[in-house]
């Protein structure tokens, strides 16, 4: 250990600012997701890996149901899908991971406020997220020549909604979740609910109309419908609208899924821990 | 800054007043700090001593802005630490107790992160260097030892040039070459004007580092000066051991009290050297040879140990131990 007279005053770094605390932290986390192969493989492999068989399954359920858009569906729903894993999952992974190295609880003691250190730890999972959802519902809607989005507009606040969701739950499920191997049971009772009932896995009209009306109450099915609206005019309940027909469809999903947004927010900071139970 | 400093040399940079932090509410809950009042002045080094559960953390966490004081104001740098943190925090440093980075990154890159999260970063490899890992840059932090994770931890704390420093016991868990280097460094540090306010189970840490000290005990801050104040009125401390077949009496010693433990003498004295002249006259004078004598002036431990006994003997005990903060301990408990 050098002990030295202390260096002088030399170069100063700038101001911290909340753009240079997210891009910090984001960059740190990025380098940890390259650094950890299971986590890499879950956000990467995992979603490709379903995509296969939600096609199959869109198949079968096209047999039963004549006139079900399956291409359409399997890109929305693999969207979803890569959105539920990479946001959802991994980010719960991460506060679980962070919070047990006490890393959450050393960062507040610095100039970061709480939600920038949440929102920066978030930052490669949305990065990586919504790379991936652009590539695959980009060149998916090429090479399946697709129509273009009927609501762009509708699309990015289901889009901003969805992750806005899936943060907050992450934020919440991480509070029940000890270690990071545990994350894969404690998100599961969400998972399901995103995919089976959120329309992504089994779209909600091939169901039955009470079971339907139950999964559109659901808290993530209204942030991903408002994308289908948004997207292909519908959800699937009517026929396809046109732009200013999308936003009469959305009123009801822009309702409950704001309700569920607040309610999310509010678990998560009701519950969330900066530092492990010991 | 340096002619601010210069021109009031008597600031008051931590001043807290009837401090309370209580944990859980009703009869479950937890008083962990009882009203503490504690005033450093800047460029001072001031050291919160107490044993294991007697509060210091959970005073340093409320002074730090890291929870609201249950009741009583805490002001740093002249503002409220939690309201105004984000006036107050480019301004100070903090060192946990324990570590908190993550164990994937080296230390560079934890460097790195946290230069982008300090206003005014000095270089990271500065800030390495001043700590000694320059070496160690590029290792990862889980393959640091101990010692080095708090070095580096330290390193952080240093990253923005703070004015005033919180350091959670910085040298637990050190070698004692590294600890000599970190308290090496945190004078140097005083030496320029940093305020350090640091908490510590090493009392030669204390002796050796701080200008005024305050030792806690249930909560509450139970003594508090220079070393010199603390230790004033405490006894010096001789010992010795007769000879076997000695049948002579013990001397009679002026002002100092005796106790006899098998062979083993203690003399304890408020004057150590007429009563070490006394007992070394009265051994030559009956051709006695004192065995493993030792003379000591009242130290800091000693009074420490003494003042939390007589705490321990004034005070009821404390809410049952289920209720306390859980926290882990780095070394035994000193209770």
């Amino acid at each position: 250990m050098t002990t030295a007279a202390a260096p002088t005053a030399t170069a100063t770094g700038p101001q911290s600012t909340t753009v240079r605390r997210l891009l910090a932290l984001g960059r740190a986390e990025a380098t940890l997701l390259l650094r950890n192969r299971t986590a890499l493989f879950t956000a990467l492999v995992l979603p490709l890996l379903l995509i296969v068989t939600l096609q199959g399954t869109l198949a079968k359920q096209a047999e039963s149901n004549p006139g079900l858009d399956v291409d359409s569906l399997l890109i929305y729903g693999s969207v979803g899908m890569i959105l539920a894993f990479v946001v959802y999952y991994n980010l719960t992974a991460a506060y679980v991971g962070r919070r047990g190295e006490l890393v959450l609880k050393r960062l507040r003691t610095g100039e970061a406020r709480d939600i920038e250190i949440l929102l920066g730890t978030a930052v490669p999972s949305l990065a990586l997220g919504l790379m991936m959802a652009a590539l695959i519902g980009i060149g998916g809607s090429l090479g399946l020549h697709l129509a273009v989005p009927v609501n762009p507009v509708l699309m990015l606040v289901g889009l901003l909604l969805a992750l806005a969701t899936m943060i907050a739950l992450a934020a919440l499920s991480s509070a029940f979740t000890k270690t990071v191997e545990s994350a894969g049971i404690t998100t599961l009772p969400i998972m399901l609910v995103m995919q089976l009932g959120s329309g992504l896995f089994v779209p909600l009209e091939v169901m039955p109309g009470q079971l339907a009306d139950i999964c559109r109450l659901l808290p993530t099915t209204p942030a991903f419908q408002l994308i289908r609206i948004g997207w292909f005019g519908t959800d699937g309940s009517a026929a396809a609208t046109g732009f200013a027909g999308s936003w009469g469809a959305a009123g009801s999903h822009l309702v409950t899924g704001t309700i569920w947004l607040g309610l999310a927010v509010w678990g998560a900071v009701r519950y969330f821990r900066w530092e492990p139970r010991r | 800054m340096e002619t601010s400093r210069a021109s009031r040399p008597s600031e008051d940079v931590i001043e807290v007043t009837d401090l309370h932090r209580r944990y859980g509410g009703g009869s479950t809950g937890y008083h962990a700090v009882r009203g503490v009042d504690l005033t450093v002045r800047r460029g001072e080094l001031f050291a919160l001593l107490g044993t294991n559960g007697a509060g210091k953390t959970s005073t340093m966490e409320v002074i730090e802005g890291m929870a609201a004081p249950s009741d009583g104001t805490v002001r740093v740098l002249g503002r409220d630490p939690f309201q105004e943190r984000a006036a107050v925090r480019p301004r100070i440093g903090i060192m946990l107790q324990e570590g908190g980075f993550p164990g994937e990154l080296t230390a560079a890159e934890t460097g790195r992160v946290w230069a982008g999260m300090t206003s005014g970063a000095r270089p990271v490899a500065e800030a390495l260097e001043l700590v000694g890992l320059g070496h160690r840059a590029n290792v990862r932090v889980k393959q640091l030892s101990g010692g080095e994770k708090r070095r580096l931890d330290l390193a952080m704390a240093l990253l923005g040039r703070p004015e005033v420093l919180f350091l959670d016991e910085p040298s637990t868990g050190l070698d004692p070459e590294a600890r000599a280097a970190v308290w090496q460094l945190v004078r140097e540090l005083r030496a320029r004007g940093t305020t350090v306010l640091l908490t510590t189970h090493y009392l030669e840490e204390a002796e050796e580092l701080a200008d005024r000290l305050a030792i806690m005990h249930g909560g509450r801050v139970v003594t508090s000066g220079t070393v010199a104040e603390v230790i004033a009125g405490r006894p010096s401390r001789i010992s010795f051991e007769l000879p076997e077949f000695d049948g002579a009496a013990l001397p009679v010693l002026a002002g100092a009290e005796l106790t006899l433990d098998g062979r083993r003498v203690t003399v304890q004295t408020l004057g150590l050297q007429d009563t070490l002249t006394d007992l070394l006259g009265w051994a030559r004078h009956h051709g006695i040879v004192l065995g493993a004598l030792d003379a000591r002036s009242a130290s800091l431990e000693e009074a420490f140990l003494a003042i939390a006994s007589e705490a321990a003997h004034q005070d009821p005990p404390q809410a049952p131990a289920a209720a306390r903060p859980a926290r882990r301990r780095l070394i035994g408990s000193a209770r």
